[in-house]
């Protein structure tokens, strides 16, 4: 897009992989957040190879909003498709801001286990934190205006780029 | 008032805000909730937090263990609070009225009320008469809808049959008294199946059922012939009035399905039956136990169907 002052997500995310490489290994549990989360979650995953498969969650039903915005429409499953106890595990998210779908996502998790401990990724920081929560890895921190908002979007090849987005007050 | 006046079902938003019947529900809500109730199957965790601090009361006019109770766990999946009212040994044989009833519950500050009733009609009474931000599921009322019984139903088909726009169907028996019947029929001809047949003696078969747009056999092995599903009802013999059947052996040899029967339906058919069963009557052991059965799991499903209702509701404002 011509003028988006945004940065590249492709290279946010080779950033990330590069920054993640040290702390992954074989037996380190990736889990992407639903929908954007889940698509940098897979790309770590192929790249950083860990022997064990990617994990996705839907923090749908354990959102602190749902009595003000209702359920948002298509809900997917959560899956983990590993022991979550004792294990050393990431959670991926595109774009970090107030911290409550981290919160959400970390109440979840421990509904599948104690893991050893969990670390927290994000494509983008956009900064606004509602709640004590802080990513380990971070491809860009951005400063918006307020009513501004970026959103993670994958294209038919899957090639992902960041769009902002002028919220209407 | 504030809901839909076309639709007493949904808000302003048309989102749903009571589920009384699958007549006049958008297919994009029947959707919504197939694709919601997915989430809930096969889950390692059972137990969210979503309705956490809600009060669901189950009040039930007329008797029911299976659908009580499937709803009751689907509640308590949700975290919410569960109260079952068993009203037909309380209140009612004192001579309470309904709205009084109603009254009296909301006043207990109920979130959700889910209704089953032996009259037509009265989940929708209470609906109407409840506060706004109260939701009513009706749990079957006397012969006119059973919701979530029909939505279950269509969940069972799709996870076996994938889709539905090539499904021949069969609903077979008691489908005068059915409440289960009417709410497959809507729910098939909204999710677009193309061929609804259904099979039964006249006497046990509406007025001018083909007005709902299905095509009516009196003979089971017409009937079943080539068809994808069948759908079993239960004869509801305390509903019966006078002599509609010459007796329960005489139905079950026309209309009871025996493999036989069965074998006229495309081989892979499945076959469903919102239960409680009478063996021998309107279904054979060796077909509701056989491989094409899939009776149990309906059951299973039910529980999905009914969390996936109550997760959308319950966030409509």
């Amino acid at each position: 897009m011509p003028g988006n002052p945004l940065p590249d997500a492709e290279q946010l995310l080779t950033a990330l992989i590069e920054q993640m490489r040290p702390a992954v290994g074989p037996e380190t549990g990736l889990i992407g957040i639903h929908t954007g989360g889940a698509w940098v979650a897979e790309r770590l995953h192929r790249a950083l190879k860990p022997k064990i498969p990617c994990a996705f969650l839907d923090v749908s039903y354990y959102r602190d909003d749902y009595d003000a915005r209702g359920l948002k429409r298509d809900v997917k499953r959560s899956e983990i498709p590993f022991e979550v106890d004792e294990r050393d595990l990431v959670l991926v998210d595109d774009v970090l801001y107030t911290g409550r779908t981290i919160r959400a996502a970390l109440n979840e998790l421990f509904d599948y286990g104690r893991p050893a401990n969990v670390k927290l990724a994000a494509l983008v920081d956009r900064g606004g934190r509602q709640l004590p929560i802080a990513p380990q890895f971070v491809g860009a921190t951005l400063t918006l205006r307020p009513g501004q908002s970026v959103v993670l979007k994958r294209d038919a090849a899957g090639k992902l780029h960041l769009e902002l987005r002028e919220e209407q007050r | 008032m504030w809901l839909n006046p076309s639709n007493p079902q949904l808000d302003r938003k048309g989102q749903l805000h009571h589920l009384l019947t699958l007549e006049g529900l958008p297919a994009e809500i029947l959707w919504q909730i197939l694709d919601t109730a997915k989430t809930f199957v096969g889950t390692k965790v059972k137990k969210v937090p979503l309705l956490r601090g809600k009060s669901v009361f189950n009040v039930f006019f007329e008797p029911s263990t299976r659908t009580r109770t499937t709803f009751e766990i689907a509640a308590k999946r949700l975290s919410a609070d569960v109260i079952n009212l068993n009203v037909t040994v309380s209140s009612q044989s004192k001579g309470e009225s309904l709205l009084d009833t109603v009254d009296n519950l909301s006043a207990m500050h109920a979130d959700m009320f889910v209704v089953r009733h032996g009259e037509s009609g009265a989940p929708h009474f209470i609906a109407r008469h409840v506060a706004p931000d109260i939701h009513v599921i009706n749990a079957g009322d006397g012969r006119h809808s059973h919701p979530t019984q029909g939505l279950l139903d269509m969940f069972t088909i799709r996870h076996y049959k994938k889709d539905f726009s090539n499904l021949r169907v069969a609903i077979v028996g008691d489908v005068l008294h059915s409440r289960v019947a009417r709410s497959q029929i809507h729910a098939f001809a909204t999710l677009g199946c193309p061929e609804i047949r259904v099979i039964g003696p006249k006497t046990l078969l509406p007025a001018h059922v083909e007005q709902l747009g299905v095509h009516v056999y009196h003979d089971m092995r017409e009937g079943l012939k080539d068809v994808d599903v069948v759908t079993m009802l239960r004869l509801q013999n305390e509903r019966m009035q006078g002599s509609l059947l010459p007796s329960a052996q005489e139905f079950y040899k026309y209309y009871g399905l025996t493999q036989d029967k069965l074998a006229v339906a495309k081989p892979d058919a499945i076959v469903l039956h919102p239960g409680p069963m009478n063996r021998g009557v309107e279904i054979d052991s060796s077909v509701a136990d056989g491989k094409q059965s899939v009776i149990l799991p309906q059951v299973t499903f039910g529980i999905a169907i009914r969390m996936a209702v109550m997760s959308i509701m319950a966030g409509n404002k």
